[in-house]
């Protein structure tokens, strides 16, 4: 569609126009983009970064007050009730949970769409049974089923966890697949496709997917922070990633025992976990638009 | 409809079979309560005693017809029956969640429609933005940061259980926060689509006041595409709910379900996802039923009549 179009302000340099797009980039955008770039760069640098090992008990130590409320340099955001330095917590927190947010993300958009394609390229039954598992998994909240899930693992842990979160939100690319290759099927480019000889495999991998992209990209940024949310919440109850290892959501459902006593336990995950969210949610918002614009 | 009823049934079934599965399959409930140390004639006495050394299909059997009985099994925990255990924290849940799904109703709907009336303006931006930071912040941080407000600096509200009416304060502004944001957005568009419909000119050139075209015309209008939110809500007023209790020691289901999840209490799990389950899929077909009560033109259209 874009292709056929040609816009004035169009250059043959940029021909998708996203360089005038991102040159025209709001300033909440913009400042979003920094954090994330930031939050992104903690992660990926969490353990050459971190002052402390997060296994480190320092019991004489305990709820020592991060540097803004009066604590010293060598535990700049405090330290929790165990006398572990928060930072380094902290660091290895965000770690873990864009880790899990990313793995769950990819995982759940390849896993429903390839179910999704499979349901229209098949039909029959396959499609019927499909079409039960999408109705059941949308039938019960993800985080109930998660709960029943991690009632049955003996310890849970990482591995189990992250496919957990993989189950998140297959059924939604599910859905949009399965309607988008339905379309795609009767359309002319497809049936020509068939006529030439081209297999199932071919038509779909190369023709119906492209099509298909643009909707599970979209639904891509609605799903990642929606991953983040339910991944932190599952964390929070203490059902999940078990110690030593942890993520914002067991610093925050820790730190919400230690409320009176060291406050910082909770907020400063917390105060992460609020930057990442509402910036995805402003990138997320501004590259839909972006998308819908075509 | 009969293929709706069908399919509804089907879901149940197999929610209670995967139940079932999940939680007899992966983990025995012996070693997990009695612990790997416990003596084998303790464990086989354990065994014996809540039916674990009988075949899995013959106890799937006893389960599916327990269910159609009303009997969920006994508490491993307590040794009460699970569906004494859950009806006790039931009105507590209830008791959070309806006056919360109505209050999430009455704020974000008619901000929604303020919202789309004002189209572009600062007044649609901030509650637009509003409503986003709403739903994009978890609802435990809400909560907690609720609770280092009011608990911690200001000392003004009880931060755990029922103590008072005052209780209902911080829960309900977290829950409420979440969902009264995304009915605001849903609702802002639905609107907007209305509003520039040529049926809201037609109106108002007709003489009709801008106040009775919205509340005779746009707003009815505007209100089908919401039907669809209402199983979504429910959904997610059940997630947060689980969580809320949880941030603030509130004694309902959502809590119990943590707790018996954490102590491998299979038969209260299963109980409560059962329940939760089925309240999704009655409510969905609910849903799907009441589109043709609300909107004569799907009426029609189903009875073979004239269509839409």
């Amino acid at each position: 569609m874009s292709l056929t179009q040609t816009r004035p302000e169009e250059t043959d340099q940029d021909p998708a126009g996203w360089r005038a797009r991102l040159a025209g980039m709001p300033v909440l955008v913009r400042i979003s983009v920094v954090l994330l770039l930031i939050i992104v760069f903690a992660a990926v640098f969490a353990g050459p970064l971190a002052p402390h090992d997060i296994a480190d008990l320092d019991l004489l130590n305990r709820y020592a007050p991060p540097v803004f409320m009066g604590g010293g340099w060598s535990n700049a955001f405090g330290t929790d009730n165990l006398g572990r330095d928060m930072l380094s917590l902290v660091l290895r927190a965000i770690q873990v949970s864009l880790i899990i947010a990313t793995i769950g993300t990819v995982a759940g958009a390849i896993v429903g769409t390839s179910l999704g394609f499979l349901a229209a390229w098949a039909g029959g039954i396959v499609d019927d049974v499909i079409g039960i598992l999408i109705d059941f998994q949308a039938a019960i909240p993800f985080l109930i089923m998660a709960l029943a899930l991690l009632a049955v693992l003996p310890q849970a842990d990482m591995t189990l966890f992250i496919l957990i979160m993989c189950i998140y939100g297959w059924e939604r690319y599910a859905r949009l697949a399965r309607s988008v290759a339905l379309f795609a099927q009767n359309n002319g480019y497809v049936t020509a496709q068939r006529v030439i000889g081209a297999g199932g495999f071919r038509i779909y991998f190369h023709h119906i997917l492209p099509n298909t992209m643009a909707v599970i990209v979209v639904n891509m940024t609605v799903n990642f922070p929606a991953t983040i949310l339910a991944e932190t919440s599952l964390n929070f109850l203490g059902i999940g990633i078990q110690p030593p290892d942890t993520s914002l959501g067991v610093l925050i459902g820790v730190g919400r025992n230690h409320l009176y006593q060291a406050p910082w336990m909770a907020l400063l995950p917390g105060a992460v976990i609020l930057v990442t969210t509402l910036s995805i949610s402003v990138v997320g918002d501004w590259i839909r638009d972006q998308i819908d614009a075509d | 409809m009969i293929t709706r009823l069908l399919r509804a049934g089907l879901t149940l079934l197999l929610l209670a079979t995967f139940t079932f599965f999940a939680l007899s399959i992966s983990a025995d409930p012996a070693l997990q309560i009695l612990g790997p140390d416990a003596p084998p004639d303790v464990i086989a006495a354990f065994r014996a005693r809540w039916q674990l050394d009988q075949p899995l299909l013959q106890r799937y059997g006893t389960y599916l017809l327990g269910i159609l009985q009303l009997d969920f099994g006994l508490s491993y925990r307590t040794g009460q029956p699970a569906i004494d255990l859950v009806a006790q924290r039931l009105p507590a849940t209830l008791a959070l969640m309806i006056p919360t799904g109505l209050a999430s109703l009455l704020i974000g709907v008619p901000l929604g429609i303020f919202s789309a009336v004002k189209l572009g303006t600062t007044t649609d931006r901030l509650i637009m933005t509003a409503s986003v930071i709403g739903f994009a912040v978890p609802n435990f941080l809400v909560g907690i940061l609720l609770m280092y407000v009011f608990s911690v600096w200001l000392g003004w509200l009880d931060p755990s259980g029922i103590t008072s009416g005052l209780s209902w304060i911080m829960p309900m502004i977290t829950m409420v926060s979440a969902e009264a944001g995304v009915f605001a957005r849903f609702t802002r568009s639905a609107m907007a689509e209305v509003l520039a419909h040529p049926m809201h000119d037609t109106a108002l050139s007709g003489g009709l006041s801008a106040r009775l075209t919205l509340r005779r015309h746009s707003i009815p209008n505007a209100m089908i595409p919401l039907l669809t939110l209402v199983g979504l809500f429910v959904g997610s007023l059940v997630g947060g709910a689980v969580i809320t209790e949880n941030v603030f020691s509130w004694p309902g289901i959502g809590r119990l379900l943590v707790e018996s999840v954490a102590a491998r209490d299979f038969a209260v799990v299963q109980i409560i996802v059962l329940l939760i389950g089925t309240t999704m899929v009655v409510t969905n077909l609910l849903v799907d039923m009441s589109y043709g009560l609300i909107d004569p033109r799907i009426r029609d259209a189903r009875r073979g009549g004239v269509p839409a």
